[in-house]
């Protein structure tokens, strides 16, 4: 039967290439009713957002710390992690003499925090043509140089807000997707504290019935904060789920619903419907504002694969980078901002219950090349 | 889609074809392309560095050889490179020589440690053993449940004395287990921990504690496949930390490129042992160094190809194709048409699938465009016809066209489209199945005249697996070449079962190396 596979390989191949050619694009979306294989796998999939939430049970209700300034606060965890990043640039830069070793040594250093070879060639290129032009001098000089390049390449113009407010009589919706493991339950619940620090009411969707933990994860870090979870059946349809979610969120007045989904792998072609088909119900009831793609900070060049194909079926409207407190420095969203126009809008520095922050640019760069800043 | 380092080099070469040596400024031409594609792939900047300093070396020593041409000569080095680091030769499991043998698990949060946990013991005790799974994760919420949940689908008992969620002693967890399993006469015991970063010193020092109180005979470092540049610092960490044995990548199904796996291993010299590759706890077995390094390298994964289209097509159902297009030409209908569809769906995207066969660069442009939903929208064309329009689309008059435009949505000129796509293809079908000309199918099939044109040696290598060996495993990129090297000479008009003349001497075979579409196919493609 080996022999066979050959032949159908070339079907495959044949088919693909007349069905390939015999239409010419139109619409893109709309598969109906394909979730599929959900439920024989329920329970297995699991490689688990792991970031913890912490034990204590806090009978009251928390209050969240706020938004504003989160980032700033956050810097010196952010400098700790990535001094090779941000110093390790600077004193490169900053030497009398940037010969070619120097600017190889600098590729290096963006090229491990997997920024990627293009983003890296380019930022070099243009580092290059900008010493070349008006030279060094100083490390004050060196800094505002490397400052400005570092917050092009971050694109500080996208629009970064998180579209969750109630319009027309309804709350703004957020779906939040990601591949297993990537920490998406731990940002929803995050992203809920947020909004709770802002006096939004919020309601949760825990459409993750895949995963035995994650209802009632989510549900643990919603009663802490007074936020209602809707909760379904476990293994039940995700999209049904979503859809009481936002039913109960326009029920009850609430300014923003946030639904949690189950971690997929973006090459699974079932998953994936699954999930459009998650978002298709919702906008029976809502607009869907917001759908952030989860992305962990230690994910490599696969993650730009990952966003696009998340940006294909469910129009990924923002990215939320997670696990940024590691080692790692998540240099792939530079390449998914990129490629896609997908701005990062939230990242996650620590497993402290408000760790979460609004992704600033320039003060992200700041942070990465340190203290004494703003030249 | 990245280039792969194979279009990568033949581009870098194209001028340089004919010539024998490779000279000083070519080979450094070539590792400035070999670090792309390596970085590409995620391995670890230090361990490219390494890397391209050894190839460099030794192609700079390396004999003029008369059948390669130089980019596939570097392939040859950079490939027999990569698989010795990767490990010639997959290291088995040491059991102990008093049971019960503990296995420990250890690696970074969301890397999937719970999970390969119950694969590996149900592994174990295909192999005969009588593994333990002892929950030792008492830090994540429900981690505990998780192991007992995937425990029971593996029928594998689970030592969990604790609920754990935060609270618990999780070195008193594993020596418990330990001596539970002693009692209880389990020969395996594998220890579940939490996961944790390499960063924080104490929970490093939990796992170092649980190591001490078990004193394990394997510990195994669990790696995501889809980790970046960060491998290195991470597995170095654990090193230090905990120590390890052995290295399981996972989440393998996904399409990372997976340097990582060639980072870790270099960077401490412990092999992968084993790589896990879907959410069935079956999705597991012992890592192969070769199909890794095509991976890493992108030249097309044919092998996983093929063992996906093995999964996803019924064998009874494709004999049936083929035996169809091998008759009449009538035979083949719209409806055999629609469900080869549907069942190509299944292995995934079609750019995808397309990915996995070597040297289609030259046509990612077009792939990339092809519109997937188009496959749907095709369907439903043909869902709309009656059952004897299906049977015999010549039937197909004007009313009977406007009828099935109304029915499916669509214009009615998409619907004379697909009707003379749909002969257009068929009959290549039928010419190919016939009489070859198709690379990388073919011959062999029974009562298919002509050998396999597409095959070379492997089709000889081919005709055991009949015999019931399932699983194939020459990754082996020379050997790929080859295959690619006949298909081009089948292409150019070799008669069909010419190929099976060459093939066993892997020296003439492996003289060209460009897999093309015949160009009646590209020719369909640019319609």
């Amino acid at each position: 039967m080996g022999d066979i596979l050959y032949l159908i390989l070339a079907l495959v191949l044949i088919v693909v290439l007349a069905a390939g050619g015999l239409l010419v694009g139109l619409r893109r979306r709309g598969r109906p009713g394909a979730d599929v294989s959900s439920v024989d796998a329920a329970g297995v999939d699991e490689a688990l957002p792991t970031v913890e939430p912490e034990a204590e049970a806090a009978p009251v209700l928390e209050r969240p710390e706020p938004v504003q300034g989160r980032l700033v606060r956050l810097r010196a965890r952010l400098a700790g992690s990535q001094s090779t990043l941000g110093r390790g640039l600077l004193s490169l830069l900053s030497r009398d003499r940037v010969d070619d070793d120097t600017w190889q040594e600098i590729e290096d250093t963006l090229l491990t925090s997997d920024l990627g070879v293009e983003p890296t060639q380019e930022l070099v290129g243009r580092l290059r043509a900008q010493v070349r032009v008006e030279g060094v001098g100083s490390d004050a000089r060196a800094r505002a140089i490397l400052r400005d390049e570092l917050i092009a390449m971050l694109d500080p113009d996208l629009d970064r807000a998180l579209h969750l407010r109630r319009t027309d009589a309804k709350p703004g919706v957020a779906l939040v997707v990601g591949v297993n493991g990537s920490g998406k339950t731990t940002t929803v619940a995050k992203i809920a504290r947020v909004l709770v620090a802002e006096d939004s009411d919020v309601v949760l969707g825990a459409a993750d019935t895949f995963r035995a933990a994650a209802v009632d994860q989510l549900k643990t870090w919603g009663d802490r904060v007074g936020v209602h979870t809707v909760r379904g059946a476990e293994g039940g349809d995700p999209a049904s789920v979503a859809y009481d979610a936002v039913q109960t969120g326009i029920e009850r007045e609430a300014d923003a619903v946030l639904i949690d989904t189950a971690g997929r792998l973006h090459t699974k072609t079932g998953l994936m419907d699954e999930l459009g088909k998650v978002k298709r119900v919702v906008e029976k009831l809502a607009r869907v504002g917001e759908v952030l793609l989860v992305l962990d900070a230690t994910t490599g060049q696969n993650g730009l694969q990952q966003a696009r194909v998340f940006a294909e079926v469910v129009d990924v409207t923002g990215i939320a980078l997670t696990k940024l407190d590691g080692t790692a420095k998540g240099g792939i969203v530079v390449a998914v901002q990129r490629e896609l126009g997908v701005p990062v809008k939230l990242v996650g520095l620590g497993e402290g219950a408000d760790d979460l922050a609004p992704f600033e640019p320039e003060a992200f760069v700041d942070a990465l090349l340190g203290e004494s800043s703003l030249t | 889609m990245f280039a792969t380092l194979q279009d990568r080099l033949e581009t870098t070469f194209k001028s340089l074809r004919g010539k024998g040596r490779l000279s000083e400024s070519d080979i450094d031409a070539t590792c400035r392309e070999i670090r792309i594609a390596l970085l590409e792939a995620d391995v670890a900047l230090p361990v490219v560095k390494q890397f391209i300093a050894a190839v460099k070396e030794r192609a700079a020593g390396a004999e003029v050889s008369g059948a390669l041409n130089p980019a596939q000569q570097v392939i040859k080095i950079v490939n027999e490179e990569l698989i010795s680091i990767l490990g010639g030769e997959t290291r088995r499991l040491r059991f102990a020589s008093k049971p019960p043998t503990v296995i420990l698990l250890a690696g970074l949060q969301g890397s999937g440690k719970t999970t390969l946990a119950a694969k590996l013991a149900r592994w174990l005790q295909e192999q005969g053993h009588t593994p333990m799974l002892v929950a030792a994760d008492l830090q994540r919420p429900n981690a505990v449940n998780q192991l007992q949940v995937v425990g029971e689908q593996a029928e594998v008992t689970v030592y969990a004395p604790e609920p754990g969620n935060g609270v618990g002693d999780s070195v008193a967890v594993a020596r418990g287990g330990v001596e539970e399993a002693r009692r209880t006469l389990h020969d395996v015991v594998v220890v579940d921990t939490a996961g944790r970063l390499g960063v924080d010193a104490e929970m490093m020092q939990q796992a170092a504690d649980i190591r001490d109180a078990v004193s394990p005979d394997e510990t195994l470092f669990v790696v995501d496949a889809m980790i970046g540049q960060d491998a290195v610092t991470t597995a170095h960490a654990f090193l230090d930390g905990v120590g390890f044995d052995g290295v399981v990548l996972t989440k393998l199904d996904g399409d990372a490129r997976g340097g990582a796996a060639l980072s870790v291993a270099h960077v401490t010299g412990r092999q992968v042992m084993f790589a896990s590759s879907g959410e069935m706890l079956t999705d597991f077995d012992v890592f192969h160094p070769d199909r890794m390094a095509s991976r890493i390298l992108g030249m097309g994964d044919m092998l996983t190809l093929i063992e996906r289209a093995e999964k996803t097509f019924d064998a009874e159902e494709a004999a049936k194709t083929a035996a169809k297009l091998q008759g009449k030409e009538g035979d083949f209908t719209l409806d055999d048409f629609l469900q080869q569809m549907q069942t190509m769906r299944k292995m995934g995207s079609l750019s995808k699938i397309f990915g996995m066969l070597p040297g289609m660069a030259e046509m990612r442009d077009q792939i990339e465009s092809i519109d997937e939903k188009e496959i749907d929208r095709v369907g439903a064309i043909i869902q709309s016809m009656t059952p004897s329009e299906r049977d015999d689309p010549k039937i197909i008059d004007g009313s009977r066209r406007a009828r099935i435009a109304r029915g499916s949505g669509v214009e009615v000129s998409e619907v004379n489209g697909l009707v003379d796509r749909f002969f257009e293809a068929r009959k290549m079908m039928v010419a190919m199945a016939k009489g070859g000309g198709m690379p990388g199918m073919s011959g062999g099939m029974p009562g298919m005249p002509g050998g396999m044109p597409g095959m070379g040696k492997r089709a000889k290598a081919r005709q055991a697996p009949k015999k019931g060996r399932t699983k194939r495993r020459s990754g082996n990129p020379a050997k790929r070449a080859q295959q690619e090297a006949a298909a081009k000479q089948a292409e150019q008009s070799t008669p069909p079962g010419a190929a099976f003349g060459f093939g066993g001497d892997s020296a003439d075979a492996e003289e060209a190396a460009d897999f093309e579409l015949p160009k009646e196919m590209r020719d369909l493609m640019g319609k």
